[in-house]
């Protein structure tokens, strides 16, 4: 009876978490294979042990892929530095605002997630589009005669990018700037120190774990986006995510798809460790 | 400073939704021109079989991964924090812990890699679609509701269980009325977290479902990419009205329930 709590749990994270990531692990040095589901496990008792390196060995030898990587982390690393910049000066300013308006502030950072995700992505995809929102407000002042191509570009990516992942940024910020003792601020400033100079010395070291666990809660998730680059990025824009999703779902190459996991996870695993002990220390 | 960077924020975080929601009542085919007062694209979405259909899907889904989240979830935020040392704990943690860091697409694949592989095994589940998204959005909220009560018990003295227990109250007893009440709220929070999760969530959906369970997300998806947003902006109009409706009646009983 007193089992129940821990066994129940236990028995379920075994069988959709351990065990799921053991398999893609298992499918990463798989057969690709003709039959459902497409590929052959590299055990079997009629043939043994024969693992197959081909899937991994793509992933370092083909341009393709390597670039893939880059790409996901130059736009993961971009999206979190951004949400930084911008979330930043927002977390200040929720811990400075008077305690009456600190959670109207606070939801109004939460409340424009309550229409969804997807139609938020479509929303940019409206007012970026050729005959959308920005070129519609241009065309009608006269100011141009051609459309500008804003979607399907970086730029329009990575706005979708830092307005999915602002929260994210700015929440941990937040938590983290509250709990800071404000009479170190008020002392250096009595000692002399311009508030430039306070705001360099004092807040900026004292905010810095914070900040750290604020860029690798956007980087992590970041690294293997899918949906954005797909709906708002150009073609070329190939991510981790979006070139594992058209393995899968196209070429229908699960052992590829598998590697491409296996790899994301290996490049992830660094800032996930960093990130569990910053959030273990607070 | 501080001040312009904060409204210049909440004003990036703004822009869409308020042209969203204003544009869901133009008359214009084309999203985000204005044509004119109208309602024709909450006409066209109530008339959207395919959309009610998903969506009605997609809310059975969410209550039923959320709650069996919550089960889950408080009995693994309750083990981490209030039983101590046991064999294999750190792995429990671990694993309780993993879905809130892997990445979306790795979640989905191998989530669906493992329903292929049970199935191969023991027959179950026959077929993949409504059921496998249940389980996967319940095993993400199990992890997200594991966090919120085990911050909530970890900031609560357990003394007052042990009190219970001193005074003749088994276990079970000691378990309803003292600790229950305390992290009812924590329970609700993370019911809501783990249902919006499952209503929002797109991409582990998408390789764990099969053709028998099209979630809502899954349809919008679809539209998006053939550029139909004007349905989709009265959906959102439509969501965030619900949301505000359900987080006021949350908020107001939460209140209730800390007080």
């Amino acid at each position: 009876m007193r089992r129940i709590p821990l066994l129940v749990p236990a028995l379920w994270l075994l069988g959709f978490v351990a065990l799921p990531l053991l398999v893609v692990l298992a499918l990463a040095i798989s057969q690709p294979g003709d039959g459902v589901p497409p590929f052959v496990l590299p055990y079997s008792a009629a043939t043994g042990w024969q693992p197959n390196w081909e899937p991994l060995g793509l992933l370092v030898q083909d341009d393709y892929y390597f670039s893939a990587f880059l790409q996901s982390l130059r736009v993961a690393g971009g999206t979190a530095a951004l949400c930084l910049l911008l979330g930043f000066p927002m977390a200040l300013g929720i811990t400075r605002a008077t305690p009456r308006r600190r959670p109207l502030l606070l939801m109004a950072v939460l409340l424009p997630f309550w229409t969804g995700f997807l139609p938020r992505i479509g929303a940019w995809t409206g007012i970026l589009r050729d005959e959308g929102w920005i070129n519609g407000l241009l065309r009608g002042l006269g100011w141009i005669d051609a459309p500008l191509p804003l979607l399907y570009s970086d730029t329009a990516m990575f706005l979708g990018m830092v307005h999915a992942y602002l929260p994210f940024a700015v929440l941990p910020l937040y938590a983290s700037l509250s709990r800071l003792d404000r009479t170190l601020e008020d002392a250096a400033a009595d000692l002399g120190a311009r508030p430039a100079t306070v705001f360099l010395t004092v807040t900026l070291p004292l905010a810095a774990p914070g900040a750290v666990a604020a860029f690798l809660l956007v980087f992590i998730p970041a690294a293997g986006e899918y949906v954005i680059p797909e709906l708002l990025g150009p073609p070329e824009a190939l991510l981790v995510g979006r070139v594992l999703w058209q393995e899968f779902f196209q070429n229908r190459d699960w052992p590829v798809a598998a590697a491409l996991a296996v790899a994301l996870l290996l490049v992830l695993i660094l800032p996930i460790r960093l990130f569990q002990r910053l959030e273990a220390r607070q | 400073m501080t001040r312009i960077g904060l409204w210049l924020g909440l004003g990036f975080l703004w822009l869409p939704v308020l042209l969203l929601a204003g544009y869901a009542f133009s008359d214009s085919r084309v999203p985000f021109q204005w044509g004119g007062f109208s309602l024709r694209w909450f006409a066209a979405l109530a008339a959207n079989d395919r959309l009610r259909e998903a969506a009605w899907l997609s809310l059975r889904i969410a209550a039923g991964s959320a709650t069996l989240a919550v089960l889950l979830g408080g009995a693994t935020g309750w083990v981490l924090a209030r039983r101590g040392p046991f064999a294999g704990r750190a792995i429990f943690g671990a694993l309780a812990g993993a879905p809130l860091v892997l990445p979306e697409v790795v979640t989905g694949l191998s989530l669906l890699l493992g329903f292929v592989l049970l199935q191969a095994a023991t027959g179950w589940p026959a077929e993949r679609g409504a059921t496998t998204v249940l389980l996967a959005h319940a095993t993400t909220g199990l992890a997200y509701v594991a966090v919120v009560v085990q911050a909530r018990l970890a900031g609560m003295d357990a003394s007052l269980e042990d009190a219970a227990r001193d005074l003749g109250a088994t276990p079970w007893v000691a378990f309803r009325t003292i600790t229950l009440p305390l992290i009812l709220p924590s329970l609700l929070a993370g019911w809501l977290l783990a249902f919006t999760l499952s209503l929002d969530d797109v991409v582990v959906a998408s390789f764990v479902s099969g053709p028998a369970g099209t979630t809502l997300p899954m349809v919008v998806f679809s539209m998006l990419r053939l550029g139909l947003t004007p349905e989709v902006n009265a959906l959102a109009v439509v969501i965030l009205a619900l949301a505000l409706l359900v987080g006021g009646v949350a908020g107001w009983a939460l209140r209730r329930v800390g007080n």
